[in-house]
């Protein structure tokens, strides 16, 4: 085996805990791009703005609020865990969350512009064919919007690999549980004589980063072609 | 099944105050310059645009009343609509826009419908495509079929040619013909294209300035010169209903219509074929006196109507053949030299006559 063992757990965590916060994050993004998009609201600035603010905030402040809201002894953490028996304080979930609340801007404006740029004569066109809403959406609006979907998925799904902030001030930095490759190359460095770690582990990280362009250009112009751009 | 359409709207210091019917299959020609405000008729037509007042009613159907406070949405309305830039769906096969539709209507035209519509339209070849890979004349037979198959009570189709160059035009044109003699279906034509209008229409709306500034058959308006100058055009000619009558031995091909007889080069159609035969203006020649030796073919006796100066060489003489309107472009010279009036027997010699599918 090439890895050590420390080595796969992180990069098997890494990719677990991107693809969970990704996964979870589209149907929220999908939601408010389209109210973004599509509808008018009193106060839609302020919406707009705010959730923005994982992008603009300091990741290490998200994580510290995070953990304000959902450490195990605080009121929303504690009623998750006895309610749901979700606990997200030092388990890789609250990795996924953290992860996904940073990067859900990512996907919304990718979402966003797909939606904004998609012609609306398109759905004139559906409507004097017979189609309602929903209808629409189903199978007009979310196909031509795929390009963006998954544009949008893929630097949301980069970005997650690489964070770091909001990961480690919110759920620590636990072997096998929430560290993930940056958070591995931040101990490695931390330990004496573990410059060799951290450069084999960096030397990973620039493999996974090959790896995925090359799969998300693949994956890009599949979609292109399958909506006929 | 009549189709009745009232409807009052003001967009800034535009309004458009509109109302016409139509009681017959066939093409209605929705006509007049841009900007007349044809497209938002035909999109208060389909449920696209809301007017403030009004009323739209097809068949037995209201679809619009404001002072009911009702209005269907496009996809209740069973309203057909070709767009000018076809709009077909790009992520989907020419196959599965052709069907979408299709699936949707109530009641759905059964399969035999749907491999005859798109046999009639030519897209047998084109099926698995995707519409980025259609030419836009292809794409517009597309739209088109796809309309047809929602199995519509009405057809709208907005400026279909519009957007098309010439040789486009001219391999869609055939297709529109064949619809429009196998469908019997009302359609919708709006355009700002006078010569489409000759070629399709068989009622013409003209629409200027938010309202109608003239209506009946095409037959009827458009060798007019009333209609020419309220259209802002000039006469292109005369459109007549025409049957062939007999093929004769010398090569020529007898043509009847309600005013005479016109022969032809030898056509491959079976007497009593109807025909629709336009007499283009400049193809129409005058003459006081039956020429004696000529080679024109046909020579009709008619009566002045109406004439007036066109512009600084021309004039415009309005002839009736029987009960045919016919039109003719003169030189103004030539017409003072025949001292043309109103009432005055005269020969008309036509140079050509172009022969129209049906």
């Amino acid at each position: 085996m090439l890895l050590t063992q420390t080595e796969s757990e992180a990069l098997l965590l890494s990719l677990k805990i991107s693809t969970v916060a990704v996964a979870a994050a589209l149907p929220f993004a999908l939601a408010a791009a389209y109210l973004l998009a599509r509808t008018r609201f009193p106060g839609k600035a302020v919406v707009d703005g705010a959730l923005h603010l994982p992008l603009i905030l300091p990741p290490v402040v998200v994580g510290y609020l995070l953990l304000m809201m959902l450490g195990t002894r605080e009121p929303l953490g504690a009623w998750l865990l006895a309610h749901l028996g979700l606990r997200f304080a030092f388990s890789w979930k609250g990795a996924a969350l953290a992860a996904g609340l940073i990067t859900f801007p990512f996907q919304l404006r990718a979402i966003r512009l797909a939606l904004q740029s998609l012609d609306r004569g398109l759905s004139e066109a559906a409507e004097t064919l017979g189609a309602g809403p929903l209808d629409r959406f189903v199978n007009l609006v979310l196909p031509l919007a795929l390009p963006g979907i998954v544009a949008g998925a893929i630097t949301a799904f980069a970005a997650s690999l690489g964070e770091f902030g909001a990961i480690i001030t919110f759920v620590s930095n636990i072997p096998g549980e929430t560290q993930t490759l940056p958070l591995a190359i931040y101990s490695a460095l931390q330990t004496p004589g573990g410059e060799v770690e951290a450069a084999r582990l960096s030397a990973l990280s620039i493999a996974l980063a090959l790896v995925g362009l090359t799969l998300a250009e693949i994956a890009d112009r599949r979609v292109r072609a399958l909506v006929g751009q | 099944m009549t189709i009745d359409i009232r409807l009052h709207h003001r967009f800034g210091s535009f309004v458009i105050d509109a109302a016409f019917a139509i009681d017959k299959p066939g093409i209605t020609a929705l006509f007049g310059p841009s900007g007349a405000g044809k497209s938002t008729v035909a999109n208060a037509v389909a449920g696209l645009f809301r007017p403030a007042e009004g009323r739209i009613v097809l068949g037995d159907r209201i679809v619009f009343d404001s002072k009911e406070r009702i209005f269907l949405p496009p996809r209740a309305r069973r309203v057909g609509y070709v767009f000018q830039d076809s709009r077909l769906f790009p992520h989907m096969s020419v196959e599965n826009n052709l069907r979408f539709g299709w699936r949707r209507a109530e009641p759905r035209a059964d399969a035999n419908e749907f491999a005859r519509i798109v046999d009639m339209l030519g897209l047998e070849s084109l099926l698995a495509r995707k519409p980025a890979k259609l030419s836009g004349g292809e794409k517009s037979r597309v739209a088109l079929g796809r309309a047809l198959l929602s199995s519509p009570d009405l057809l709208i189709l907005d400026e279909p040619l519009a957007a098309l160059d010439a040789a486009r035009k001219a391999e869609i044109l055939p297709w529109l013909e064949r619809l429009r003699d196998a469908a019997r279906l009302p359609m919708i034509f709006v355009t700002h294209a006078l010569d489409e209008v000759a070629r399709l229409a068989d009622q013409v709306v003209l629409l200027r300035k938010g309202r109608v500034e003239a209506r009946g058959a095409a037959f009827d308006l458009l060798p007019d010169l009333e209609f020419a100058s309220l259209a802002g055009t000039t006469p292109l000619g005369a459109v007549l209903p025409a049957k062939v009558a007999v093929h004769r031995d010398d090569g020529l091909t007898e043509l009847a219509f309600d005013g005479g007889a016109l022969f032809v080069p030898q056509l491959d159609a079976e007497a009593g074929t109807p025909l629709r035969v336009r007499l283009r203006a400049e193809d129409v020649m005058l003459a006081r006196v039956i020429p004696g030796a000529i080679s024109a073919n046909n020579v009709l006796s008619t009566t002045v109507v109406a004439a007036r100066v066109a512009d600084e060489s021309h004039a415009d003489v309005q002839l009736l053949c029987g009960f045919t309107k016919i039109v003719s472009r003169i030189t103004r010279a030539s017409y003072q030299r025949l001292e043309i009036k109103p009432g005055m027997p005269i020969f008309a010699i036509v140079k050509s006559v172009i022969v129209d599918s049906r």
